[in-house]
């Protein structure tokens, strides 16, 4: 504990204290330049055999990055990387494989009309004669798909698989190169607690193997519970590496950060009583939910959980009429019935996706075209789109919601994960939405962002606006929620407030089991 | 903040200029040069309003094209589209239901938009509506604009039969306005009202973000359907204005009017930067594009390099170059 604050150059060489297993790889003073920009500043990374090396930092970190060098796909521009003590250097991430470096990446790349041994096997196939033999594949495929512990049938195509056995697949996809290092790229991202943790008991499994993983998170939380060694970076530095045992959440939040994160969620003074703006009753959404009933009161934040497929995002997507649905929905006691996005929008009422890259911001396009995109009519003067207005509207976006943004040029797409999600925000809410509904509001955002984002979320409310969140995250929910309802298999299974909101009785509601309080520990 | 901004558009006025929106310009300027050397002739003003004169069919139909492609569309029928309304007009024209000559030719004239933003219409709502890939679609319609215009000109011609009418009209193409070809006003004209409504409209930006990611324009409360149809409507629209100046020029029509005229539009539109995917629409770019092959063709027939039977092999050539050197400048982004 004496040794937790560490300066920029600190790196720990003493091998000793990891139980005198094997180093494979090693950095030393690796750099990396996008052109003039320096990313990367002379990193000095040890991984071992047999350990779990947790690389954390915000977004933009370099994280990715170093990540990226280790596996091959990019270059360096300075330094060294080695293994077994000798220095190396890849064209390719075909070249690393073939030293033993795998990654598996953060996004899904499969080929969705393929079945799962398919893409398993997809570029090495085994042959018989001329022929596919795909009686073999099929039989390796549900061979390494059951040693991660998933019952997936490998004729299946990956397109009806959900997004945490697609990631299943994409490993059992990896693993089946001869690896001796595994890279994992913040797996868990859009994962459920349940399927966090059983990815976790797999990258456990592989450990046990005499196998190096490296793993890139941002769920601390997880980062403790699974990692014998952790690696912090800010800005393109190391900051410090540990044992795991040594490091405590809220210190990995402060090296980071470089500063203290005691206090995540805002404070709010909670008000039961406001009135209704928005009733649904029994709406359902063909194949996603049925029956579902609740009610969001002016000026409330309402979480609403349950695991992925669980039919929350359907549910709201078919309130506002992304998708058919029927059932009653009052706005402010008035029966109303959305049949396109417009009209919701048009009623007040404003809806974040969680896909923010492919549904929320026209990622090649600058700030100013996404942030007004929603509400031109607003920026419509005789005939013509007012470009001073919108670059008003932009400079008090940039001010108002703390978007961090070297040029006011830059494509949406360029900027980080979080100012992405503030600047979404910023186009929603110049509609001035009476209600707003966000879909995983922190998905693969940083920890000084998500704080910042929390804090508008908070305010928000405070100014009279209702919110939804939709979260899979469920601290979020309860630190930031007045009330949580848990949705179940497409049907709501219960509401908690007050007392009732800790993650054991969400749980419950969610899985419908009682008392697995300890599974879900690691999730956490 | 403004400062960063300002040190950056300082540190070099080379590194600013987006080459993929100046590499059309630039090759009509090489293109120019070339055409200097091959022929004393070429770089004469009575010369060049010829080239973009001749241009004007293909720029004002690309410009149509440039909406339908930054909006992640493709139109394959304006070439027979050009000729159903073409012939059309001419029976219109023909059928004299209006003594005045002048009145004929307005009404006429009416008669031509409207059909070509009919079939614009059309095009429009099958994709859309019906959800079929507008390569399909619009495959189909240029067979069948193309079938009903050699059906009505029973595989002949149709020609204006009143010579009076013809008078009229033949200073519609023929004529110029201080020295300046009508068709090169209209070119002008096309485009400005296109880059007008392209950039500097609500409707445009709609366009692009249609083109550039429809799921997030869909979430932003955009009607992705209407905004989709509108561009094929502009389009039918500019292939009516096309006709307008089309049939002044030769009063007769046949089976193979505007034959291939639609790879000549989308290589226009291609050439002048605009991505085939969508999301990126640029109207001068295309109006340069349309030049470009016209000059290319010219350059031939002025030059004796190379035989002019070769044009259409030629400009076959351009696109794929002008596709190659697009990818590259992307790369070393």
């Amino acid at each position: 504990m004496k040794r937790i604050s560490g300066g920029a150059g600190e790196s720990m060489r003493d091998d000793t204290e990891r139980g005198g297993k094997a180093i494979i790889l090693e950095t030393a003073g690796l750099t990396k330049s996008f052109g003039p920009i320096e990313v990367l500043h002379g990193i000095d990374l040890t991984v071992c055999t047999g350990e779990i090396h947790a690389v954390i930092g915000e977004n933009g970190a370099g994280k990715s990055t170093l990540m990226r060098l280790l596996a091959g796909n990019l270059k360096p521009s300075g330094g060294d990387i080695r293994i077994d003590g000798q220095s190396v250097s890849f064209a390719n991430p075909t070249e690393a494989e073939a030293r033993g470096i795998v990654l598996v990446h953060q996004e899904i790349l499969l080929a969705p009309d393929l079945t799962v041994a398919q893409n398993i096997f997809l570029g090495r196939e085994i042959n018989r004669g001329l022929a596919v033999n795909d009686r073999v594949m099929n039989a390796e495929a549900l061979k390494a798909v059951g040693e991660l512990g998933a019952d997936i049938d490998p004729e299946t195509p990956v397109s009806r698989l959900s997004i945490a056995k697609r990631q299943l697949v994409q490993i059992a996809r990896v693993l089946l190169t001869p690896h001796r290092v595994v890279i994992f790229d913040e797996p868990t991202a859009s994962l459920t607690p349940v399927e966090t943790d059983a990815l976790l008991k797999v990258m456990r499994a592989i450990r046990d193997r005499g196998v190096a993983v490296l793993f890139i998170s941002h769920r601390l939380n997880e980062v403790k519970e699974i990692a014998d060694t952790v690696t912090v970076l800010r800005d393109g530095h190391k900051v410090a590496t540990h044992a795991a045992g040594e490091l405590e959440p809220s210190d990995m939040a402060r090296l980071m950060v470089g500063r203290d994160v005691s206090k995540l969620y805002p404070d709010r003074k909670q008000d039961d009583n406001g009135e209704a703006v928005l009733e649904i009753e029994g709406f359902t959404v063909p194949g996603y939910a049925k029956d579902a009933s609740f009610r969001l009161r002016k000026g409330e934040i309402l979480g609403f959980a349950g695991l992925v497929g669980a039919g929350r995002t359907e549910l709201m997507e078919g309130i506002l009429g992304l998708r058919p649905g029927r059932g009653t929905v009052r706005l402010k006691g008035e029966a109303v019935h959305f049949n396109a996005p417009i009209a919701a929008l048009k009623a007040g009422i404003v809806y974040l996706s969680e896909d923010r890259k492919g549904k929320g911001l026209l990622l090649s396009k600058d700030l100013r075209t996404n942030l007004t995109l929603a509400a031109l009519d607003r920026f419509t003067k005789a005939l013509m789109v007012d470009r001073n207005a919108e670059d008003k509207a932009l400079d008090a976006a940039i001010r108002d919601f703390d978007i961090r943004t070297g040029s006011k040029e830059l494509a949406a797409g360029e900027l980080s994960g979080g100012n992405q999600q503030k600047l979404l925000l910023a186009k929603m809410m110049l509609l001035d939405p009476e209600i707003v509904i966000i879909d995983e509001p922190t998905r693969g955002i940083d920890i000084g962002n998500k704080e910042q984002i929390y804090k508008f979320i908070a305010e928000l409310s405070k100014a009279g606006h209702s919110i939804i969140v939709i979260s899979s995250e469920m601290p979020e929910l309860i630190g930031l929620c007045d009330r949580i309802v848990v949705m179940r298999s497409g049907e709501i299974a219960g509401e908690v407030t007050g007392e009732g909101m800790n993650e054991n009785e969400i749980v419950v509601l969610a899985t419908g089991v009682a008392g697995n309080r300890h599974e879900m520990a690691g999730a956490r | 903040m403004s400062d960063s901004v300002k040190s950056e558009a300082g540190s070099g006025f080379l590194k600013n200029i987006d080459l993929r929106v100046m590499a059309p310009f630039l090759a009509l300027a090489l293109l120019l040069v070339l055409g200097t050397f091959s022929n004393p002739n070429f770089l004469t003003v009575n010369n060049l309003m010829n080239v973009a004169t001749r241009s004007a069919f293909i720029a004002i139909i690309a410009v149509g094209a440039t909406f339908v492609i930054s909006a992640g569309g493709l139109d394959l029928s304006v070439g027979a589209m050009v000729a159903f309304v073409a012939s059309l007009m001419i029976m219109f024209i023909n059928a004299a239901a209006i003594a005045n000559p002048y009145l004929l030719l307005v009404a006429a004239m009416i008669l031509a938009i409207l059909i070509g933003m009919a079939c614009g219409l059309l095009n429009g709502v099958i994709t859309t509506v019906g959800r079929i890939e507008p390569f399909i679609v619009t495959l189909g319609t240029m067979g069948i604009y193309r079938g009903l215009t050699t059906w009505l000109s029973q595989g002949g011609a149709i020609t204006v039969r009143d010579f009076e009418v013809q008078q009229i009209y033949r200073p519609a193409y023929f004529g110029t306005v201080l020295g300046v070809p009508v068709p090169v006003i209209a070119i002008i004209a096309t485009a400005l009202i296109g880059a007008f409504v392209l950039y500097r409209t609500r409707y445009g930006r709609h366009v692009i973000a249609v083109g550039s990611n429809e799921e997030v324009a869909r979430y932003s409360g955009i009607s992705v359907r209407n905004v989709r149809i509108i561009t094929y409507l502009i389009q039918g629209l500019c292939v009516a204005v096309a006709v307008l100046f089309y049939v002044p020029r030769l009063g007769s029509t046949s089976a193979t009017t505007g034959m291939l005229w639609e790879l000549q539009a989308i290589t226009a539109v291609v050439v002048g930067g605009t991505a085939l995917r969508g999301g990126v629409g640029r109207i001068w770019g295309t109006i340069c594009g349309a030049f470009i092959l016209e000059i290319v063709g010219n350059i031939m027939l002025l030059s004796n390099f190379i035989s002019e039977y070769l044009i259409a092999a030629i400009q076959g050539a351009i696109i794929i170059i002008a596709m190659l050197v697009q990818r590259s400048l992307l790369r070393r982004q």
